[in-house]
C-alpha cells in the first residue's frame, strides 16, 4: 500500500470513530468544544505515531508471550512524555482534559494499532499508519467538539457568534452521546451511498 | 456519613459511565444481553476495588517517597496488568465455577479505562465528602472504587435491559447497532442528570 | 523472556526519567507564572514580585497565603489565595484588597469544577456575577448571596457555586481583616476593622445547582 493511502485512509475508510468505533471514552469526555477536541486529537496523535515507530522497530526482540505488557509499558512512556511536555507548553489545555491524558495509555486505539499494524509493518509504514489513523481521530473529535460547542455555547473555536448561551445540554454528559449517536448515523447514510 | 455520600455520589450523580465517560467500550460491547453485562460489572467491581487498593498504597509508600511520581501513569497501568492476570490465575485455582462465568471478562478489564481512571482519580483529585476538600484515604478510596463500579454496573445492566428491547424493536436501517445505543445512552445520561444537586 | 521486559521497563523509565529532568523547572516556572498571573489581575498596579513576597496567616484553623503587592516601596495591594467547597468540587480564588481604601479590587478563578454553562459562569470576568465584586467594600455591603440575606446577586440556576464563590471572597476578606488589625502601620491606611464578615459557608442542600 503506498504512503499516501496509509495516511489518508484513517480518514474516512478506517475512521477510529466513526468506522472502527474505537476509543470512544475521550471521543465523549473532551468534545466539549472544537478546540479542546483537537488537543485531544492531536495529544493521541503524537502518542500513537511514536509508539507505532518504537513498536515496529523493537518488536521483533520481543517474545511473544510478554508483548501486550511490553507494548503498555512503551505506549505510557510516552504518554507521560506528552503528558510533562503539555504542562509545560500548553498548561491551560493540560487542565481542560486533566484525566484523559494519562487514559490514552487504555485508549484501545493505541494498543489496536499496535497490535494490528506496527508490529509486522516497517517504521516508516507504522509511522504512516500512526500519522493517518490520527489524523482522523483528531478530525472527528473537532467535528463533534464543533457540533456540540455550536449547539452548547453559540460559538465556534471560542468566537461569539451569538450572544446568547446555546442549549445547554449539548455541552453537558447527555449531548456528546446525542451528537455522536447522531453524527454517525449521518455518517452510515453518506458512506453507504457512496458505495452503491 | 461520609461514606454514605461518596457511595450516592459516585453510583447516581457522578456515574462514571454517564457522566465522566470512563469504560464506554465495554458499556457498548457486552451490553446486549442482562446476564453478560452483570457477569462484567462483577469482575470491574472486583479488579476495581483491588486495584484502587495497591495503587494507592503504591503511591504514598512509593512514587511520593522516592519523589518519582512522574512514572505514576506507567506503574499503574503495569500494576493492573500483572493484578488482571493474577486474578485470572487465583480464580482458575480457587473457584472454577467463577472463573467460568467471571474469565472470560478479565482480560478486557485492563484496558478498561474506568478502572485506571479510578486509581488515577483517588490520588490526583481533591475531593469534598463531607465539607471540607481533600485528598481521599485508603479507606474512603476503596469505598469510591467500590461505588464507582456500582455505578458502572447499574448503568451497563439498565442499558443491557433497554438493548434486549431494541433488539426486537424496528429500527431505521441507519441508526441500527452502536448509534441507537448511543442515542439510548444519552437519553440515559439526562436521567441521570436528575440525581444532581443531590449531595 | 523477563529480561526483556525488564529491559523495557528500565530505557523506559530511564528515559522519563530524562524527560521529566528536563521539563521539571519549566513546569515549576509556569505555575509560578501563574500565580502572578492571578496576582496582576486582582491587585492595584505593582513593582515586586509578589509571588516571592508570601506570607502564610492562620485564621480559624485554614492557613491562607497572603501576597503583597508593592510599589516603590509603599504596600499597594494585598492578594489573598481563598477556596470553597462549590458544586463540583473546590472552587480556589484569588481575592485583591486595595491597601488604600481597603475594598476589594477584584477577583480572579484560580481552579474550579463546576457545571460547563451554569457554575463555570463564575470565571466570567466579564458577567454581571464578578462585576458586582469589583471595588466593593465589605464593610458596606453583605458578602452573602440575596437567598441568604445578603446583597449579591446569584448566577441564575447556580446558588451553590455562587455561594461558593461569595464565601471564599469573604473568608479572603476576614484574612485581610486580620491581616491589618495586627499592624500598627496608619499608612497602609486600610480601615480598621470593627466586625468580622460572618462566615457563610453553607452545605446545604439544593435542587438547582
Amino acid at each position: 500500500m503506498s504512503k499516501i493511502k496509509l495516511i489518508t485512509k484513517g480518514l474516512v475508510k478506517d475512521n477510529p470513530t466513526f468506522a472502527l468505533v474505537l476509543g470512544m471514552c475521550p471521543t465523549l469526555g473532551t468534545t466539549t468544544s472544537a478546540l479542546n477536541g483537537m488537543g485531544m486529537g492531536v495529544a493521541t496523535m503524537c502518542v500513537l505515531v511514536l509508539s507505532n515507530m518504537v513498536i515496529s522497530a523493537v518488536a521483533r526482540f520481543i517474545p511473544d508471550k510478554v508483548r501486550i505488557p511490553s507494548y503498555i509499558v512503551i505506549i505510557s512512556a510516552f504518554v507521560t512524555i506528552i503528558q510533562l511536555l503539555m504542562q509545560v507548553f500548553l498548561p491551560s489545555l493540560y487542565e481542560t482534559l486533566g484525566l484523559f491524558i494519562p487514559l490514552i495509555v487504555v485508549n484501545c486505539i493505541v494498543l489496536g494499532r499496535a497490535e494490528a499494524f506496527a508490529n509486522k509493518n516497517s517504521v516508516i509504514d507504522s509511522a504512516c499508519d500512526g500519522l493517518g489513523i490520527g489524523l482522523g481521530f483528531t478530525l472527528s473529535l473537532t467535528v463533534i467538539g464543533l457540533v456540540r460547542e455550536v449547539l452548547g455555547s453559540g460559538s465556534a473555536f471560542n468566537w461569539h457568534f451569538l450572544g446568547g448561551d446555546g442549549m445547554l445540554i449539548f455541552v453537558l454528559a447527555p449531548g456528546a452521546f446525542l451528537v455522536l449517536g447522531y453524527l454517525m448515523v449521518l455518517f452510515k447514510k453518506l458512506t453507504a451511498k457512496k458505495e452503491e | 456519613m461520609t461514606y454514605v455520600i461518596i457511595l450516592i455520589s459516585a453510583i447516581f450523580v457522578n456515574n462514571i459511565l454517564l457522566s465522566q465517560f470512563w469504560g464506554i467500550c465495554p458499556f457498548l460491547g457486552v451490553s446486549k444481553q442482562v446476564n453478560t453485562a452483570v457477569g462484567m460489572s462483577a469482575a470491574v467491581t472486583f479488579v476495581m476495588a483491588l486495584a484502587t487498593c495497591v495503587t494507592w498504597l503504591l503511591q504514598y509508600y512509593v512514587l511520593v517517597p522516592l519523589k518519582i511520581k512522574y512514572l505514576q501513569t506507567v506503574s499503574f497501568i503495569l500494576v493492573l496488568a500483572g493484578l488482571v492476570q493474577m486474578v485470572e490465575i487465583i480464580l482458575k485455582k480457587i473457584s472454577p465455577q467463577l472463573y467460568q462465568s467471571l474469565g472470560i471478562f478479565l482480560p478486557l478489564i485492563t484496558t478498561n479505562c474506568a478502572v485506571l481512571g479510578v486509581a488515577l482519580m483517588v490520588v490526583q483529585k481533591q475531593f469534598t465528602f463531607g465539607g471540607e476538600s481533600h485528598m481521599l484515604g485508603l479507606g474512603e478510596s476503596v469505598v469510591f472504587a467500590v461505588a464507582s463500579a456500582i455505578g458502572f454496573g447499574l448503568a451497563i445492566t439498565l442499558f443491557a435491559g433497554i438493548r434486549e428491547q431494541l433488539e426486537i424493536s424496528e429500527v431505521p436501517k441507519s441508526f441500527r447497532g452502536i448509534p441507537i445505543a448511543l442515542i439510548t445512552a444519552g437519553i440515559m445520561a439526562m436521567a441521570f442528570m436528575g440525581f444532581s444537586g443531590m449531595v | 523472556m523477563l529480561l526483556s521486559l525488564g529491559v523495557i521497563c528500565l530505557v523506559c523509565s530511564a528515559l522519563l526519567a530524562v524527560v521529566y529532568q528536563f521539563t521539571k523547572d519549566p513546569i515549576d516556572a509556569a505555575t509560578v507564572a501563574k500565580t502572578n498571573k492571578a496576582i496582576a489581575e486582582v491587585v492595584p498596579a505593582f513593582d515586586n514580585v509578589p509571588s516571592e513576597e508570601v506570607s502564610e496567616v492562620e485564621l480559624d484553623g485554614t492557613s491562607y497565603k497572603v501576597y503583597t503587592a508593592k510599589s516603590a516601596g509603599q504596600v499597594v495591594g494585598y492578594a489573598v489565595e481563598s477556596s470553597a467547597v462549590g458544586f463540583g468540587g473546590p472552587i480556589n480564588v484569588m481575592v485583591g484588597f486595595d491597601a488604600a481604601t481597603g475594598a476589594i479590587y477584584n477577583t480572579s478563578v484560580i481552579s474550579h469544577s463546576e457545571t460547563p454553562g451554569l457554575g463555570a459562569k463564575i470565571t466570567d470576568a466579564a458577567g454581571h456575577f464578578r462585576e458586582q465584586f469589583l471595588g466593593l467594600n465589605p464593610r458596606t455591603f453583605s458578602l452573602k448571596v440575596k437567598k441568604d440575606g445578603g446583597d449579591i446577586d446569584a448566577i441564575t440556576a447556580s446558588t451553590i457555586s455562587s455561594r461558593a464563590f461569595t464565601s471564599a471572597v469573604a473568608a479572603a476578606y476576614n484574612v485581610f481583616l486580620s491581616l491589618n488589625s495586627g499592624e500598627t502601620d496608619a499608612e497602609s491606611g486600610a480601615s480598621k476593622p470593627a466586625e468580622t464578615v460572618a462566615d457563610n459557608q453553607n452545605n446545604e442542600e439544593e435542587s438547582n445547582e
